[in-house]
Order: structure tokens, then C-alpha cells, then sequence
């Protein structure tokens, strides 16, 4: 059996573990939240913790493994936030049965920012290096704005929706008494029920790691990496980059939304300015601070840097400049060659890592 | 007729105020090829140092913007010290991050030092503009901000066309490798950059608190990712391109509020980016570079 | 060097937890109520949550030097951002909060106005205004008005003294509160026959320029210029319509308050503009002259009607634990009853700095009379 895992190339290992970590993970957080053992800040991060490595996860697939910069994934979250919210708004009285419909919510908003991961692939792949990391920028804001546009309501005759641009209100949608307002335009949503919970967070960070895992280690993906290492070697030798592109940035989308409808279904109220730039940027955060293209990586920085403000809330106002310096402080630290051959030296078994890699 | 007017003199105004943001951008990005987004809170520490110079100090206004330049030179070179220069090696992604760090840690920091109220910018520009012009909808602080801009905008291109620092400049931006075998002192030169980049954002941060008087910690962000825009529209890299981005950028952005919606404004102006950059995927006034096979 | 990375991330993460838990087992004191703040103290709406904090903090000291009743107050940064506050939530229920002040701003207090209800524990929000932060919780009370009922005010207000204007409204769309009274007012204008003609709106990434709002108010020929906003955007406004040379009559909310003492701005503007408030720095009254003084001192600048909805939360939450006789080594859920039926009773009526006699509904909002001013020569007077 040992011997039989030794064999095991190390791709699979790393995997392996991978999964074992995260399992092992929810087992000890469920095991002492079920306990009580976990005061109510520590219970009240694990969801969102669970959605923000899904959302690391999926934006390394793209900025790591694909190699292409994307500064706009939180507003594929925001679409699969609000389609998430919507569905599981509109099925309350279908589908009373709450996690089916937290699974169905998910698989809408995955769907939906899947779509518009289409929209916005097609066009923009054509662009690289920063002209695309701009344009996805872009496209995040334009999601933002026009959320803020979208008038929602669900009566028993089904879904109404305007596209609000002449000061429209919610009452100009005629609901019958039945109805209730889903979005408010940019108030967002509100009267949110919550049905996310952190089981239902672990499954989708697991599914999320099967996804993005078999993808990396199949042909798809090595012919993604090829197009990120090579553009043009890829080509020669008959790679198709454009649909390898958008294999590549759609997975990612469908992924954040699915995050998106979790988060969404997490807090009793939802806007869309909560997904803007500096939410895309957080997430980038976490992907280049956890490795590029290495997903356990993501997974440890996500967590890490999630709770890491929440942690702070001792310094008071100090809080968010502690958070600055001690985010330059690790990109320094890891980056510079001189820092590192000092901690180098202070950690001999990085060496033996060294020559094995 | 006049609203159409006033609203393309806004936009002029708005996209000057880009414009000399999106140069000190597209200086930085062609020589150090970083993402620098801390140079939008450059700006509202520029603002910052400004205001307090006229307010608490009761400095005349010209001293008052030298004093913000100095500043925020020293800032730049500072930031550029400490934080970019260990990260010369590093991946572009990495300082991207620290960049994010450092824009993070000036906006807590100034909220640390000067609170979080905003405060209402007295505007440096005191001229008396006749009454034909105020009717239209000509500000005092709009015509200046222009004319800075033309004016910024010619000199960068002769010192980088004309100087013998200027052509290092261009020789770092093309291949530091082989600039720096020609005897060229390749940190100072991105050092430099930064000083210069940096002096312009004490500029722009003056001018955009004189025409839009609110002065908070988070002033600079957005005007930064506009202006970030502006430089990558108009090619980036390129200072005429800068230039040209910034103003077209405002006067889009005041044209679709105007006509269109208020509520899309931004937007649309990002659509145009789209459209612009399928188009023309160097920007308008970028050099297309082909590439090596 | 992943793994150099990961490393130092964990050990920032080591020592975090360790100030955490270093920190969290400090004053287990029972003879003082514990009181939860939330707001945003960070980012760019500090400036309400900051506000409203230290107006807070201001009464909390006041009370606990009078003696008897005693509080420990705890203010958490929310950033304005629904999760953060329900992180800061839940470390205030971990601290042991027994009341929550908060939070601050409308969209956030929807989210923890879920949780609190959910858990009991009772909560007045200094200025969440919308009526979806109370809609269907018992526990949670409002100490400002609701939006509607300001737009509400507003238009009868401009229907019965500035008839037959025509009016543009500039608001912040992507704000629940500023949104909300513009939809108030618009229904209300439509009964009344106001008519608007522009209405002009900006979010919160392009609240620094007006300049095309204002040309187009112009341009409509706009008497009236209603501005359900905060004065920092309004003063801009402000500034951009002087410099066009347009001077429509300006028509502010409880948000508008505040203009006279931004730092700053030239105050000659603001003459002749008229607010709807619940508060004025510059009254004559002795506790509200006490007030400003003590925070000028302390914060130097003058209090908004943020702060003075902050001081008016602790003040009557002391009024109703007095009425109810509550005793600190109650349970967050026993003090939560109590409060609720001592908030809703007929006999409870509270007088503070944002008002006379208030007195709250069963549903949580607050009735009180907005009062209307007019700018005057720097001051604010009667109209």
C-alpha cells in the first residue's frame, strides 16, 4: 500500500493531500462547531472562508494555470450571487426543502455566470498581458452597473423583471399581493433567507477541487498550460487555443458563480458594490500569495488571509494598516533573494525540497 | 446647444484631470512594465499635503503645490525604495500585490493621520474668468487644468525625446539587459521615474481637489482606475496616447451622463474601452509589437 | 519557495491568533451592561460609522460617571460591507454583548438585524433608516427616521410652502437611503402635482463630480433642487452650481446636515438652502450645546447628526434598562424582552438631542417631527 502510494507520481501525491487536507479540515471545524466547541466569529467564517477558496481556486485556474490576468472574477461572483438568490427566492414556495434548493440556486448562478464567462471570453481572449487584464476590469464594473439597473420581483404569476433606467421602483413591476421583491436595484437584495451552510460549503469546495484537479491533470489542461508556457509553440504543434481559452476561463466562471450563489445565500442582505474592484483584487490576493497555479496554495492563502483581518480587530483603527504591511511584508519576504537565502538558512530542509522539485 | 456645451467642457476638464494621472501611469508602466496602483493614493496624499499647506500653514497656493510635489517625490521614491526595488527580480504578479499593499496601507494610513471626514479643498486657481465664459460653463480651475496638462505633456516629450535622461529612460523601457551593458544606471533611471511620476500625481491631485472639492482618503482611487483606463485606451506607454485617452475618456464619460443615464455613465465608458481595445488591441495611439517567433 | 511562503503566511497567522486569544479574556466584569457597536470605521462611509461611534462613546462616559447603572462599550469596523458586520457580529456576541448599538449604515444592519433577531438580542440602530432593516424583527428599533417617511415630509413640505416649483432631484442610486426618499418623494410628488422635471442620479464611485447634473437641472429650469443626500456630495453640488452661476433653492434631508461646519467649505454657499432635521449643532439648547462642546474636544470638529443619533441610542437604551430595572448579570435574551416591552409601552417616551418626546412603534421605527430650516447668514433658523 505504501510502497503503491511512493509509485504515485507527484502531481497525484500533492493531490492527494490536497483532498486529504481539506477533508481532514471540515472534519475537525464540523466536529468541534457541532460540539460548540467554536466561539460564534470562528462558526461565522467558515461559509464565507469555504466561498472565497472556491473563488481562489477558480481564478488560479485562470491566472495560474491559463497565465492570463483577470481583474474582474468578482463580478462573475456578483452574477452568480444574484442569480443564486433570485432562484432560491422565486422556488421558496415550490421547493421547500432548503438544501435541494440551496443545490439548485448554486447550479443557476453557476450557469448564468458560465454565460456570461461566454459573453465576455469570446471577445476579450484575444487580448493579452495587461490590455486583458484591463478589459476584464472592465467588464467587472460594467456587471456592477448594470446589476444596479435590475428591478426583480416574484408574484404567483412568475419572475418580473425590468431593466431600469427611467427611476423606475419596485412598485412599478404590479405585483399581485403575492409578490416579493428579490432586487431593489442598487439597494440589492435583501430579505435574504439564509440558507447556506458550512456542509454545503464543503462540498463545493470539494467538487470544486475534483473539477479543477482532473482538469489540470488531463489533456485539457496540459494543453492549457502548453498555450500559457508557449503561445506559439502551442499552436505548431495543433493546439486550439481559443476553445482551450475559453475551456479554461468558462470552468472558472461557472466556479464563481457557484461561490457567488453560496456567499449570496450567506447573509440576509446582498449589493452588487460588494463585488467591485477591490473584491477582485482580494481574491487576486490570495492566488499569487498561495502560488500561482498551485491550488492547496490558494486554498491556504484564501483561509489564511480571510481570517487574518478578523484576527486584527484587536488593533482597532490599526486594523486594515496592519493587514497592508503585513501583506508587503510576505510578497517581500518571499520574493526577495536575499530574505530568502536568510530564512533559507534558517530552514535547511527548503534544500532537500529544492533538489527533489 | 449650451447644455451639450457644458457638458463637453466638463468632459474636458474631467479628462485633463485623467490625462495627467494616466502620464504619470503610462511613464511608470513603460520603464518598470509594473501595474502601479498605488499611484492613485499619490494623488490624494498630494492632495492631502496641499490642503494642509494652505489651510494650517497658510502657505500661498503656488508653494502650497510646490510643497505637494516635494512630498509626494519623496513618497514616490520611498515607495519605490522599500517596496518595488527588493521585487526587481520578481514576477510581474508580485508586484502588482505589493503595489496593492502599498495603496492599502497609504489610504489607512491617511485616514490615521487626517480621519475620515472628508474635507472641502479650497481651490488653488484664483482668476477671475469674464462672464461670457463662467455661462457656458467655462470654470477658472477647468481652463487651468488644461493648459497644465497641454503644458505637462509637451515637456514630458521633449525630455524623454530630447534628454540624455530621457533617452536612458527609453533605453531601459526597451531592454534593461542591454541598457544597462551601454553604461546605464538602470535603478536610478527607474528611481527617477518614479520621482517624476509621482511629482505629476501632486499635480493631478491638486487640480482634481480644486475642481472636485472633496478630499477624503479614498479620493484617489477611482480617479486612478479611470486614469489606469485613460493610459491603456490610449495606448499604454505612450504619452501622447496618455494623453489623448484621458481626454477622450472624460469627455465620454460627461457626454454619457448628459444624454444617456446617469446610472451607466461608468459603464459605458468601460464598454467604449472594450470596443476600442477589440479594435485596436494597442490602444490608439500604441505601437503594435509584433511578436518574435 | 511556496513553501517559504506559506510559511510566513502561517506565522502571521500564529501570531494573530495568539493577540486574539491574549486579548480576549480581559475585564470579565458583571456590574456594567455590555454594549456591542458596529459601523463602518473604515473606508470610505468612516465618516457615519466614526460618527456615530464617538457619539456613542461620548453618552456611554457621561452615564458611567454619573454612577449606577455602568457600560462597557465595544465599537467594530464593518467597512460598510454586509459580511464584515456579521463577523463583527459575532465577535461582539463571543465578547459578550448584551445590547447591540447598530449597526450604522442600511445595507449591513439588514444582514445583522437577521442574526440578532435570530439570537435575541435587542438592537437600535443609530441611523439605518430603511424600513427593511426592521421589517419582521421585534428586536431590532430604529433611532432615525425611516426613509419614506422623510421623502413623505419633504413633499408635503414643498406642496404646502413652495407650490407650483418645479423640482429636480440629484440622488445616490446605489444608497438605500438616499434611494429611498427619492422613491418616497417621487410618489408623493406624483399625489401632490409637484412636477419633476430632471432627475439626475451618481453611486458612489462618481460622487465627486455633479458638473453635468447640475448643467442639466439647469437646463430643465429646475426651481427646486432636491437633494436626498449626505452633505459631502452636496457640498460639491453646491460648489459646482455657484461657479455656473445657478441658484435654484436647495432642498436637503437629516443627511444634509452637517455643510455648515464641513472642513473647509465656504459656507456662504449654503445660504439659503433648506433642510428637513431631526438635529442642528449650532440650537441654543443646553444639552445640545454640551454635546457639540464635548466633541469638538474630543475629536475635534463638529458633530453631525450621526453623532448626536449615536449619543441619542445609548441615552435612551439607559432610559429603558432605568424603566425596565434591569440588572447587568441578565442574560442578553431576558434584557432583550424587557427592552422591547419598555421600547413599545405607552408610556415610554424618550427626549434627546434628535428630538422631544419619541416615542417607537411596535414594528421599530420612530415618530418623531422632522423640523424644517433655513440657512441663514451661517445659522440655521426657522423658516
Amino acid at each position: 500500500m505504501l510502497r503503491k502510494f511512493k509509485s504515485l507520481k507527484k502531481t497525484a501525491r500533492t493531490d492527494f493531500f490536497t483532498y486529504l487536507g481539506v477533508v481532514v479540515a471540515f472534519i475537525v471545524m464540523f466536529a468541534l462547531q457541532q460540539a460548540g466547541a467554536l466561539s460564534s466569529s470562528v462558526s461565522s467564517w467558515l461559509v464565507p472562508i469555504c466561498c472565497f477558496i472556491v473563488m481562489a481556486v477558480s481564478l488560479n485556474l485562470t491566472v495560474g494555470i491559463l497565465g492570463e490576468l483577470s481583474l474582474g472574477h468578482a463580478g462573475f461572483m456578483s452574477v452568480g450571487a444574484f442569480s443564486g438568490v433570485i432562484a432560491a427566492m422565486s422556488l421558496s414556495e415550490a421547493i421547500p426543502f432548503a438544501p435541494l434548493r440551496l443545490a439548485l440556486a448554486i447550479l443557476v448562478g453557476a450557469l448564468f455566470a458560465a454565460l456570461t464567462g461566454v459573453v465576455v471570453g469570446v471577445p476579450v481572449l484575444r487580448l493579452r498581458g495587461d490590455y486583458l487584464a484591463i478589459v476584464t476590469l472592465a467588464f467587472g464594473q460594467i456587471i456592477k452597473d448594470l446589476i444596479n439597473c435590475l428591478l426583480v420581483g416574484y408574484d404567483s404569476n412568475g419572475l418580473h423583471i425590468i431593466f431600469n433606467l427611467s427611476k423606475l421602483t419596485i412598485e412599478d413591476l404590479h405585483m399581485d399581493e403575492t409578490g416579493i421583491a428579490i432586487i431593489k436595484g442598487a439597494q440589492g437584495a435583501t430579505g435574504i433567507e439564509k440558507l447556506a451552510t458550512f456542509p454545503a460549503g464543503f462540498i463545493l469546495v470539494m467538487l470544486t477541487l475534483v473539477i479543477v484537479l482532473n482538469m489540470v491533470r488531463s489533456r485539457t489542461g496540459r494543453a492549457v498550460m502548453a498555450i500559457r508556457d508557449n503561445r506559439i509553440a502551442a499552436e505548431s504543434v495543433g493546439i486550439n487555443i481559443t476553445k482551450y481559452k475559453l475551456i479554461a476561463f468558462i470552468t472558472s466562471a461557472a466556479l464563481a458563480g457557484a461561490a457567488g450563489a453560496l456567499y449570496g445565500l450567506n447573509y440576509g442582505s446582498l449589493v452588487s458594490s460588494r463585488f467591485d474592484f477591490n473584491t477582485s483584487i482580494l481574491v487576486l490576493v490570495y492566488v499569487v500569495l498561495g502560488g500561482l497555479g498551485n491550488i492547496w496554495g490558494s486554498i491556504v492563502a484564501a483561509t489564511v488571509l480571510y481570517v487574518l483581518p478578523e484576527a486584527l480587530r484587536e488593533f482597532q483603527d490599526y486594523r486594515m494598516l496592519a493587514y497592508a504591511v503585513v501583506l508587503i511584508l510576505v510578497m517581500l519576504a518571499t520574493n526577495n533573494d536575499r530574505l530568502k537565502a536568510l530564512l533559507g538558512r534558517l530552514l535547511p530542509r527548503r534544500k532537500e525540497e529544492k533538489d527533489r522539485g | 446647444m449650451t447644455f451639450f456645451l457644458s457638458c463637453l467642457i466638463s468632459g474636458i476638464s474631467l479628462g485633463s484631470v485623467y490625462a495627467i494621472i494616466a502620464l504619470g501611469y503610462t511613464m511608470v508602466y513603460g520603464i518598470a512594465k509594473m501595474l502601479n496602483f498605488a499611484h492613485g493614493d499619490v494623488i490624494m496624499v498630494g492632495g492631502y499635503v496641499c490642503y494642509c499647506a494652505l489651510n494650517y500653514l497658510g502657505l500661498p497656493s503656488l508653494v502650497s503645490v510646490l510643497l505637494a510635489m516635494a512630498a509626494c517625490t519623496a513618497l514616490g521614491i520611498l515607495i519605490e525604495g522599500l517596496a518595488y526595488k527588493p521585487l526587481r527580480q520578481a514576477g510581474s504578479l508580485a508586484v502588482l500585490i505589493t503595489a496593492i499593499g502599498v495603496s492599502y496601507f497609504l489610504q489607512n494610513a491617511a485616514q490615521l493621520i487626517w480621519g475620515a471626514t472628508p474635507k472641502t479643498f479650497t481651490s488653488v486657481v484664483h482668476i477671475e474668468l469674464p462672464q461670457t465664459l463662467t455661462n457656458v460653463g467655462v470654470s477658472s480651475e477647468a481652463l487651468v487644468t488644461v493648459l497644465v496638462c497641454v503644458v505637462i505633456m509637451v515637456g514630458l516629450t521633449l525630455f524623454i525625446n530630447k534628454s540624455k535622461l530621457g533617452k536612458a529612460m527609453r533605453a531601459c523601457s526597451e531592454d534593461k539587459g542591454a541598457a544597462q551593458l551601454m553604461g546605464i544606471n538602470v535603478n536610478r533611471t527607474i528611481s527617477v521615474t518614479f520621482a517624476i511620476g509621482s511629482a505629476l500625481a501632486a499635480v493631478a491631485g491638486v487640480l482634481l481637489c480644486s475642481s472636485f472639492p472633496i478630499l477624503q482618503p479614498t479620493t484617489g482611487s477611482m480617479p486612478g482606475i479611470k486614469a489606469f483606463t485613460a493610459a491603456v485606451f490610449g495606448g499604454i506607454g505612450s504619452i501622447p496616447g496618455a494623453f489623448l485617452g484621458g481626454i477622450l475618456l472624460g469627455i465620454i464619460e460627461s457626454l454619457a451622463k448628459g444624454y444617456i443615464s446617469t446610472d451607466l455613465a461608468n459603464a459605458i465608458v468601460f464598454a467604449v474601452l472594450i470596443v476600442v481595445l477589440l479594435v485596436r488591441p494597442a490602444g490608439l495611439l500604441g505601437k503594435y509589437v509584433p511578436e518574435k517567433v | 519557495m511556496k513553501k517559504l511562503r506559506l510559511l510566513s503566511l502561517a506565522v502571521a497567522m500564529m501570531l494573530s491568533v495568539c493577540m486574539l486569544a491574549g486579548c480576549s479574556n480581559s475585564a470579565q466584569t458583571s456590574e456594567a451592561f455590555k454594549l456591542g457597536g458596529i459601523g463602518p470605521l473604515t473606508g470610505d462611509a468612516a465618516i457615519y460609522g466614526n460618527a456615530a461611534m464617538n457619539g456613542a462613546q461620548i453618552a456611554v462616559d457621561e452615564i458611567n460617571a454619573k454612577g449606577g447603572i455602568q457600560f462597557e462599550f465595544n465599537p467594530q469596523d464593518d467597512v460598510n460591507v454586509a459580511e464584515t458586520a456579521v463577523n463583527a457580529y459575532n465577535s461582539l456576541k463571543d465578547w459578550g454583548m448584551q445590547i447591540l448599538v447598530g449597526t450604522v449604515t442600511t445595507t449591513p444592519c439588514i444582514s445583522v438585524s437577521a442574526e440578532a433577531y435570530a439570537d435575541r438580542i435587542f438592537a437600535l440602530t443609530p441611523s439605518a433608516s430603511s424600513s427593511d432593516v426592521t421589517a419582521g424583527k421585534d428586536n431590532m428599533f430604529q433611532m432615525c427616521f425611516t426613509d419614506p417617511n422623510q421623502g413623505l415630509s419633504s413633499a408635503d413640505y414643498m406642496a404646502e410652502n413652495l407650490a407650483g416649483k418645479t423640482v429636480a432631484i440629484i440622488y445616490r442610486n446605489d444608497d438605500a437611503y438616499s434611494q429611498g426618499i427619492r422613491d418616497a418623494f417621487a410618489a408623493e410628488a406624483e399625489v401632490k402635482g409637484i412636477e419633476i422635471v430632471y432627475e439626475g442620479t451618481f453611486t458612489a464611485d462618481t460622487q465627486t463630480d455633479f458638473s453635468v447634473q447640475v448643467a442639466a437641472a439647469q437646463n430643465a429650469g429646475a426651481e427646486i433642487v432636491y437633494l436626498p443626500i449626505y452633505y459631502t456630495p452636496a457640498s460639491v453640488i453646491l460648489t459646482q452650481a455657484n461657479a455656473i452661476n445657478y441658484k435654484p433653492i436647495f432642498f436637503g434631508v437629516d443627511g444634509m446636515d452637517g455643510i455648515l461646519t464641513a472642513e473647509g467649505f465656504d459656507a456662504s454657499l449654503a445660504e439659503d438652502v433648506m433642510l428637513l432635521t431631526p438635529f442642528s449643532a449650532t440650537l441654543e439648547d443646553e444639552t445640545n450645546q454640551n454635546f457639540v462642546a464635548e466633541y469638538q474636544k474630543r475629536h475635534n470638529e463638529v458633530p453631525n447628526q450621526f453623532a448626536a443619533d449615536g449619543y441619542d441610542c445609548i441615552y435612551a437604551i439607559y432610559n429603558a434598562l432605568t424603566a425596565a430595572e434591569c440588572t447587568p448579570d441578565m442574560s442578553a435574551e431576558e434584557i432583550c424582552d424587557k427592552l422591547i416591552a419598555t421600547f413599545t409601552s405607552s408610556d415610554f417616551s424618550f427626549t434627546g438631542l434628535t428630538g422631544n418626546d419619541m416615542t417607537w412603534s411596535a414594528d421599530g421605527s420612530i415618530a418623531k417631527a422632522p423640523m424644517a430650516f433655513i440657512i441663514k447668514d451661517g445659522q440655521y433658523v426657522l423658516p
